[in-house]
């Protein structure tokens, strides 16, 4: 099992992927494919509209998480879904293992869940007798291959063809193809058996509508459906900021989640859930549970800045078109939610303790935020974040778990002396004067800086003198240009 | 509890005025005071008169998108009271633009300079932006054929919104042939104190950046910011990679000065 604690290790990781030309490959390919798809599927769109739109339901509803939630929980329970509350992923994990205790569950298929990666389940029941089994394709090769997801929406995004092909030749004996049609439909005969014979489904949850008690789902494999009605039993979990007040509020959100993912119109499968099989109905479940994790959320939600990080729908555009993600990929950030989303978000799960690496992982270049489909301002909550690592503001004293676990007194020390020098302008210009007139001896190596371009050279005179001289009536001509 | 999103302001351009502060950034001043100078110049010769304020120092930036919003307050705030009149601050940099249009009203929310800092932020300009939008500039180009590449910064294009700017100017330049690279939209790998704490990530892609800007066939690139410029023209220099790079004002007013000045 992957744990979150390897975190720390994420400049050897990123170092092994940067050197590793058949990642760098397979994520350019990738990334390069799913940026054009989602530029082609808003064409015609209002997009800046629709965003908005998106981003005022998500805020909607966490502006009265509270009341939505108390409001979920009656309206699903009215439908016949019983609800089950977990602060930890511990407490999640042993929920769902007394539900399938308590029926004799001894299989579990599974839906794709980020939620449960991020309670490590399979792991967890694995450890209890309880067999776990991915059916999503993506999650069912990274299974296959020990792994953990690579990405939120295609977590085999990381393998090409070549290498699915090879790894289910040895798990599984399939033929090795360089045919997706072929690999894909022999996984499906794989997984069908499985279907018919398990004891209980567990799927994730895009959006839960409080005014109706709806889950709602969607997939493009058909394996969402057969995981959420073939087994007698279906077990829904999510994280407690998945609610949405009305199921209006869904229209722009799933106009949102699919074309900004995966550059689809809609998915194969949308799946609206609103109870177990009623006596006049041939088929689904008997029983359906929704477990609601908070793990951390509640946190994030007392703080008005950082609550931003709660309006994601879990599209994965922020980390297609990162362009840090795109060369190191996900495994090297070493967390549940790898990419832009996972450095503003885990921090929380895991605390800046452990994430400390995760808020400096960026350029700020903006293009998360640019692209969110619910407008979240990622790179001022990075910066946000770095201020919390720091302690960097006295006048907003930092809040979260493990704040302060980058400050060290040299580097404070730096950026003392940088304030200090640039609050005295006399001094600032007596200081870069000096420098530029010592230019000579600059040095040619500055670090990690150099170790990958020149240095840059200084100027034989300053902005500041040469236009000092110009106004002390030195003619133009004598500066030189 | 907020139920608004952050809306993205509309950018209501001034007419043009008579006069402007100038706000030239460190790395101008250190390494780059041609570009600063080209830029002074270009104003001037639209008639305006620039003034540039003796107590510039930074901006702050460095500080605060490392998280020192202490140290970059104080320094921010040293900066406030360089500029009394109304009249535009023109930066020559989308990245210290940024922060002195998009940041300071953040930075300095809750305290004394709040408004101060808002009216300073509504009347920033980046200077290409300026001199295409405000000053309606029209370029004659003196120079011989040549090809350029240009890379926008990423923060002149996305806090400062001006990525159609520089190809427009550089449109006006009859013997000027613009060359886009693949994916020119993404970033050069420089990102500040990025570059220092995550070097081998930030190499991967700076190399990549040049090697786009390469394919292109030209050997020249201008830009908008000094940090790219560092980045990609360093990198380019140190692993002879044959593109050499300038700034966008140094380029324009090379290729436009000597009949007017």
């Amino acid at each position: 099992m992957t744990t979150d604690t390897a975190v720390r290790d994420f400049h050897p990781r990123a170092h092994a992927a940067l050197n590793n030309p058949q990642i760098r490959a397979n994520f350019r390919k990738a990334m390069d494919g799913l940026m054009s798809k989602r530029q082609q599927a808003f064409e015609g769109w209002a997009l800046d509209t629709l965003r908005e739109q998106g981003a005022k339901a998500r805020l909607r509803a966490l502006a009265k998480l509270p009341e939505l939630l108390e409001q979920l929980e009656t309206q699903l329970t009215a439908n016949g879904i019983q609800v089950h509350w977990a602060e930890s992923p511990d407490e999640a994990c042993r929920i769902i293992r007394e539900i399938c205790e308590a029926r004799g569950a001894k299989s579990v298929i599974k839906g794709k869940s980020m939620v449960s990666e991020e309670m490590h389940l399979n792991a967890y029941l694995e450890a209890h007798g309880i067999e776990a089994l991915e059916s999503d394709l993506g999650e069912y090769i990274v299974q296959m291959a020990e792994e953990t997801p690579s990405h939120i929406i295609m977590p085999a995004i990381h393998k090409n063809t070549g290498e699915i092909s090879e790894l289910m030749h040895h798990k599984t004996g399939t033929q090795r193809s360089q045919d997706v049609e072929y690999l894909t439909a022999s996984a499906r005969q794989q997984l069908r058996e499985k279907f018919m014979r398990a004891d209980v489904g567990l799927s994730g949850v895009n959006f839960a509508v409080a005014e109706t008690g709806t889950l709602c789902l969607v997939e493009n494999e058909g394996n969402g459906r057969m995981t959420t009605t073939v087994p007698p039993c279906h077990i829904a979990v999510t994280g407690i900021e998945k609610v949405v007040e009305k199921l209006e509020d869904i229209t722009p959100l799933l106009a949102l989640l699919p074309r900004s993912a995966t550059g689809q119109h809609i998915t194969t499968y949308v799946n609206m859930i609103s109870g177990p099989r009623q006596p006049e109905e041939r088929d689904g479940p008997e029983a359906v549970h929704l477990v609601l994790l908070d793990n951390g959320r509640s946190d994030i939600y007392q703080d008005d800045e950082l609550l931003d990080t709660l309006r994601c729908i879990r599209c994965g555009a922020c980390m297609n078109h990162c362009p840090v993600y795109t060369r190191v990929g996900g495994h090297t950030y070493g967390t549940t939610y790898p990419g832009p989303i996972g450095k503003i978000l885990m921090p929380h799960l895991i605390g800046l303790d452990e994430g400390r690496h995760l808020p400096s992982a960026s350029s700020l270049c903006g293009a998360c935020g640019e692209v969110c489909p619910v407008k979240i301002p990622i790179p001022k909550l990075l910066v946000r974040l770095r201020r919390e690592a720091v302690d960097g503001d006295q006048l907003h004293p930092s809040q979260m778990s493990g704040h302060g676990v980058k400050r060290q007194r040299f580097e404070v020390m730096i950026w003392q002396s940088w304030a200090w020098l640039n609050q005295h302008p006399r001094l600032y210009r007596l200081a870069t004067r000096i420098t530029t007139r010592l230019r000579k001896l600059q040095p040619h190596r500055l670090g990690a800086w150099t170790r990958y371009r020149t240095a840059p050279r200084l100027a034989p005179k300053t902005l500041h003198e040469q236009m000092s001289e110009r106004q002390r009536g030195k003619p133009l001509a004598e500066v030189k240009r | 509890m907020k139920t608004e999103t952050a809306q993205t302001p509309v950018k209501i351009y001034p007419p043009k005025p008579d006069k402007v502060y100038f706000y030239g950034t460190c790395l101008i001043d250190l390494f780059y005071p041609d570009a600063g100078m080209a830029g002074i110049q270009l104003l001037e010769r639209e008639g305006i008169e620039v003034i540039f304020p003796e107590g510039q120092t930074c901006c702050g930036q460095p500080a605060y998108s490392s998280g020192y919003h202490d140290q970059a307050r104080s320094v921010a705030a040293s900066q406030l009271n360089l500029f009394p009149e109304a009249w535009p601050i023109v930066v020559p940099s989308g990245s210290c633009g940024g922060m002195m249009r998009q940041h300071y009203p953040d930075l300095f929310a809750d305290t004394p300079q709040s408004s101060q800092a808002n009216a300073i932020a509504a009347r920033t300009w980046e200077l290409t932006d300026f001199l295409l939008h405000v000053c309606h500039i029209q370029l004659k180009d003196l120079g011989e054929p040549t090809t350029v590449a240009m890379h926008t910064s990423c923060s002149a294009r996305r806090e400062m919104g001006v990525a159609e700017v520089g190809p427009q100017l550089l449109s006006q330049l009859a013997n000027v042939t613009l060359v886009e690279q693949a994916r020119a939209a993404e970033c050069c790998g420089f990102g500040g104190t990025f570059a220092i704490r995550h070097p081998e990530i930030s190499a991967a892609m700076v190399s990549d950046k040049a090697d786009s800007l390469v394919d292109t066939g030209a050997t020249r690139f201008v830009t908008t910011d000094c940090g790219c410029l560092m980045n990609i023209h360093g990198h380019a220099e140190q692993s002879h990679k044959p593109i050499q790079g300038e700034h966008i004002l140094s380029f324009l007013w090379q290729r436009t000065g000597e009949a007017h000045s």
